[in-house]
């Protein structure tokens, strides 16, 4: 007998032998034990929530790997600390909202993976931590656990590091760079160190922190409209030191942990798309959206934009458009709602990077469409079988 | 290759058919009927015996209360022991009609055999089903009488005959459709010449591939109107009368409306065959074919049980349970859609379908998650509902909202339950906001009857002050 | 310099425009009713039979209610409103909800087990709950999660149970219990015959050991305290003529209890 079969027995034993049918004094009755009444449908598929979440950290698995590649010990080290700082708040507000412990559901260290991937791999234990405990208590527990939040966990703690912490969140040391492609990093980005940033931004000058690509496109724009004039910035990729195939690989691209490679967040996705974990809707709009808009803006001034493939390949889009904006509990249900939701995300990103005063904008667009989640869920609500076609579902009065 | 219809959603559950090679036996005599007098939806049938009485098999012991009601028939010949109450399928106590046995199984007159059918007047056939106790075989056991009379304003111009047993588990229709082919189709001609309708289908499930050739080579023989056998997709909730329709005809039942306001009847396989035995032996019909499957069990099959049989007797006839199985749940119907018995007193009906026992080890524990918002509901509700929202709804008790969310068009057929990774019991969600929507739109209904009645009633007031002023 | 002034500007204008549309659109509260409101309690709970607290109070100061139906308030409040509306105060009768089934799982029998959601209301749905007693308390706590006097205990045996003295008598848990076992009786009644089950004692008696089966003693020592319902094997209190404590001691199933 299973565990839960068990359980059920143990309830509470009646003081007195089952009664006799009412009607059959025939019938071998009373039964060895008592049978358990539920509502129907009495089958069900293996897929819980419990698979579904080790689902996605297998997916997470290769860009994880990749992180470490690039970025060594500090990429263990960051993301080991956020998975169990995440763990750990989970349990202490659990304990503390004195709801029950779902600990092993592997939320937590979803959410934890997901926020130590969009940090940079020198961040300060502390800062980590911080993370996860917006992540976890302020964008999860207290809006009453897995499945209420409105907000995706990870990014409210990316989000919250971003705006309290600019600079440590904006320099990311250099990646590692395979030997076979063994140039002086200095060639690879010759920007790479120190370069003054536009809009009083703050910057470190700390030699070894590099800047993600997408700074230098913002660069160009601000030289362009002569804000200030940079010597050296021009968007590295017209000038063919970086290849669209090495961006795409993450080699010699500074970063957060998980931005960097775009091969194994594509394999984790593909995954995910396969096992119907991932609506395959979400990403193919966000991006479609975020290439053709960068791209009437390249075609329009190709010296002042960046081309939307160095667009698509750079920052934390494919990160963001892969595994955050696919997040179950704060995207829309249905499928024409998952396209909305896609199409949203991509034209508040493309237009915070073209026009924006933030280098990156995927953690805010998709934040600003999780808001927006339950009214495409109205509108996009299909017609129900048998109903004059309407879409949506009008406001109860 | 023919063509495969299908439906939008709709689930794929382990089909665990096992009891579909096993032929169907007649099972025998036992010593105690207990016979439900509501084996229909409506009114249940008054009884027409007294403790005491002689029956005899086939004999009516009960007529129906009102228009939706059936009639009941004696299943074996003996002694009514007590009229009092059982307990039925859905855990409410049924009023019954105990007849004891008395072994020799002698047979009442039958009613007199209509051979010639062809050239008989629907309406005396009609009366036939209506004689011989006939009720939708599928489940939800609408008596058929009523079904075959169309509703003024109404036209019929499609006839679909339910052979899908989209149901995990259930072999009962399988069986029927391979062993009794002939008398399935005479009924189907027989409804087909009572509603006047030309285009006539039989869908079965792609999963019934015999099924499928042995109907479709009889079916030739068949040509006013012809019979058409059309294999379907393995799907569940292929079965569902909406579903099956618009899975054929391509026709969207209204919400809130029935299958003739898309000028369709659907009848059921086991209730065609039950309506040939009718008319032409003049059986009615106090007995069906039901699987009796489940793991626990030794030697699952398939029986032609009397109703009343309790279901103690089904489980001992097949095989009994296999040495240290254990039942946990013991189910009237589909693994889907079937409701759990407690006791195995219940007795078998003429919608049983199947008795289905699970062990312990099949059963999940309750777990109220919250939603994980995954969608999947979304995608596989045949109805295009959002089961997701709704329970949610239901759960904070917002029965308005979930109104106007279209809660009243849910089937139950399960798909979104049977898929939910959260396994929240959304069935017995939407089942709880049916019950209050129905009970506060009942309540609507009554009001505004009143409120047109005490109009009309302050009308004719008016009227009648009226008129003597004007006599003066 | 100039974005001060900008901003500062902007503040004005708004300021001007909430305090236009706040005259033009603004509701006069009458001070009378947010008075009498004040001496209500609060909990909005319908026991008075106006939608919430401001609904008495709107009623109370139109005239179209008496001081004296809040059962909830507290006490000399009455008396302080119908002096402050010039008017008497008419006391409604005190009442508690009183659930009349004895069938814990000590003394009832369950028929099977039952799995899915924790309510009464969805349990029912299932197999009718599944309790052997037809009228017997589920004992899921639909009547207690409604209560908002937390008055309702589900206790230790799963039988709901109301705390008198907490209890108001609003109603909202008549209205919960699926199976009707909830009803509203006078405070003042000590005791009360805690079973609804009609059929014939033995039959009951075989579900639940607490049922009461109809053996008319306590009608036969008083009976001008308690009497047999018509056509059912069913002691009731005269509420009316409540009957004292010590009557419960000839009960023998305990079913006349406090």
């Amino acid at each position: 007998m299973s565990d839960e079969a068990k359980e059920l027995n143990k309830a509470p034993q009646p003081a007195t032998a089952p009664a006799a049918p009412a009607v059959d004094p025939n019938a071998p009755l009373p039964p060895r034990h008592q049978l358990i009444v539920s509502s129907s449908p009495h089958f069900h598929t293996h897929s819980t929530v419990d698979s579904i979440m080790r689902w996605v950290l297998i997916a997470l698995a290769p860009a994880c790997l990749a992180a470490i590649y690039f970025f060594g010990f500090g990429a263990v080290r960051v993301l080991a600390i956020c998975v169990v700082a995440c763990l750990v708040f989970e349990f202490l507000s659990a304990k503390a909202m004195d709801r029950s412990n779902e600990l092993k559901d592997g939320s937590a260290a979803v959410t934890g993976l997901l926020l130590g991937m969009n940090l940079p791999s020198n961040t300060p234990w502390w800062i980590c931590v911080i993370g996860c405990f917006m992540a976890i208590v302020v964008g999860k527990m207290i809006y009453g656990g897995l499945g209420c939040n409105p907000f995706n966990p990870a990014l409210i703690g990316r989000v919250a590091l971003l705006i309290a912490f600019p600079v440590v969140m904006t320099t990311w040391p250099m990646p590692r760079i395979p030997a076979s492609l063994a140039k002086p990093a200095e060639q690879v980005m010759p920007v790479a160190s120190a370069t003054p940033q536009h809009k009083g931004e703050q910057v470190s000058v700390m030699p070894v922190t590099t800047s993600t690509p997408l700074k230098f496109s913002k660069l160009a724009r601000t030289e362009l409209t002569g804000d200030k004039v940079l010597e050296n910035s021009t968007i590295p990729i017209q000038k063919g030191e970086v290849s669209y195939w090495q961006l795409f690989l993450g080699i010699g691209k500074g970063g957060s942990l998980g931005e960097t490679c775009g091969l194994a967040l594509l394999i984790g996705v593909l995954i995910l798309i396969y096992l119907n974990i991932v609506r395959w809707q979400i990403p193919v709009c966000y991006l479609g959206t975020v290439v053709i808009i960068t791209g009437i803006a390249w075609l329009a001034n190709p010296s002042a934009y960046a081309s939307p493939l160095f667009h698509l390949l750079t920052g934390g889009l494919l990160l963001g458009a892969f595994f955050m904006a696919t997040d179950m509990v704060t995207t829309p249900l249905s499928r024409l709602g998952a396209i909305w939701f896609g199409v949203g995300c991509g034209v508040l990103t493309a237009c915070i990077r073209l026009w924006g005063s933030y280098p990156e904008g995927v953690s805010f667009s998709i934040l600003i469409m999780n808001a927006f989640t339950p009214m495409i869920d109205r509108y996009t609500a299909g017609t129900p079988f048998g109903m004059p076609k309407k879409k949506g579902i009008k406001m109860p009065k | 290759m023919h063509k495969i219809f299908h439906f939008y959603g709709g689930v794929h559950p382990k089909e665990s058919k096992v009891s579909s090679g096993v032929a169907i036996v007649d099972a025998p005599l036992y010593p105690l009927y207990t016979v439900p007098l509501s084996m229909h939806i409506g009114a249940p049938a008054k009884s027409l015996v007294a403790v005491g009485d002689t029956v005899l098999r086939g004999q009516q012991i009960g007529e129906p209360a009102s228009f939706v009601s059936s009639t009941i028939h004696s299943p074996t010949s003996g002694k009514v022991k007590s009229i009092g109450t059982c307990l039925g399928p859905a855990g409410t106590q049924l009023p019954c009609v105990v007849i004891e046995a008395d072994g020799q199984d002698t047979p009442a007159d039958p009613l007199t055999p209509i051979t010639d059918w062809r050239n008989t007047d629907p309406a005396i056939l009609r009366a036939r089903v209506a004689a011989a106790g006939i009720v939708g075989m599928g489940g939800a056991s609408f008596p058929t009488p009523v079904k075959l009379s169309i509703p003024p304003g109404k036209t019929i111009d499609t006839l679909i005959i339910n052979g899908v047993e989209c149901e995990p588990c259930l072999t009962a229709d399988h069986r029927l459709m391979l062993e009794n082919p002939k008398m399935i189709l005479e009924g189907v001609e027989m409804v087909a010449n009572m509603l006047g309708v030309q285009n006539v289908f039989i869908g079965i499930e792609n999963n019934k591939p015999d099924a499928i050739e042995v109907l479709t080579k009889e079916a030739t023989a068949y040509t006013a109107p012809a019979i058409h056998v059309v294999p379907l997709k393995v799907r569940y909730p292929q079965g569902a009368e909406k579903q099956l329709i618009y899975a054929i005809t391509k026709r969207q039942v209204p919400s809130g409306g029935l299958p003739a306001d898309v000028h369709c009847v659907v009848q059921n396989i086991g209730s065609s065959c039950a309506i040939a035995e009718a008319v032409i032996l003049g059986k009615p019909l106090y007995e069906r074919v039901t699987t009796v499957t489940g793991t626990p069990l030794v030697a699952p099959g398939n029986w032609r049980f009397r109703v009343g049989t309790p279901y103690a007797e089904a489980i001992k006839l097949a095989g009994g349970l296999k040495e240290g199985a254990q039942i946990a749940k013991l189910i009237s119907g589909g693994p889907m859609m079937g409701m759990t018995v407690y006791s195995q007193s219940v007795p078998v009906m003429k919608n049983t379908s199947g008795i289905l026992l699970m062990g312990p080890d099949e059963v999940k524990q309750y777990t109220s998650k919250a939603c994980l918002r995954c969608g999947r509901c979304n995608d596989v509700c045949p109805m295009q509902l959002m089961p997701g929202i709704l329970s949610v709804q239901i759960e904070n008790e917002r029965f308005d909202d979930a109104q106007s969310w279209h809660v009243m068009d849910c089937i139950e057929c399960g798909c979104c339950a049977y898929t939910c990774p959260a396994g929240r019991p959304l069935v017995q969600h939407m089942r709880r906001a049916k019950s209050e929507v129905g009970a506060k739109l009942r309540a609507q209904k009554a009001a505004a009857d009143a409120a047109a009645k005490a109009k009309a009633e302050a009308a004719a007031k008016a009227a009648g002050a009226e008129a003597p002023k004007a006599d003066k | 310099m100039v974005t001060l002034v900008i901003i500062v500007v902007v503040g004005l204008l708004t300021g001007i425009a909430i305090a236009l549309v706040s005259r033009w659109f603004g509701v006069e509260p009458n001070p009378v009713e947010e008075e009498v409101r004040n001496l209500l309690s609060g909990a909005n709970c319908g026991g008075c039979g106006f939608p919430g607290c401001a609904g008495y109070a709107k009623a109370l100061v139109a005239g179209a209610a008496k001081p004296g139906a809040c059962s909830s308030q507290c006490a000399g409040a009455a008396e302080k409103m119908a002096k402050l509306l010039g008017v008497a105060v008419v006391h409604k009768e005190p009442k508690v909800a009183v659930v009349f089934c004895s069938g814990d799982d000590m003394k009832a029998t369950r028929q099977a087990l039952y799995n899915g959601i924790n309510d009464c209301r969805d349990a029912m749905i299932v197999a009718a709950g599944a309790k052997t007693c037809a009228y017997g308390c589920l004992g899921l706590g639909a009547c207690a999660r409604v209560c908002p006097f937390g008055a309702i205990e589900i206790n230790e045996h799963r039988l709901a149970v109301v705390h008198k003295e907490i209890c108001v008598g609003c109603g909202k848990c008549v209205g919960a219990c699926p199976k009707k076992l909830i009803k509203l009786v006078p405070k003042s009644a000590e005791i009360h015959v805690h079973c609804m089950n009609p059929v014939r004692g033995p039959e009951k008696f075989k579900a639940c050991k607490a049922a009461c089966i109809g053996c008319g003693k306590c009608v036969k020592t008083a009976p001008e305290h308690v009497k047999l319902v018509p056509g059912a094997a069913l002691a009731e209190v005269d509420y009316g003529n409540p009957p004292p404590e010590a009557l419960a001691e000839v009960c023998p199933t305990h079913a006349l209890r406090k």
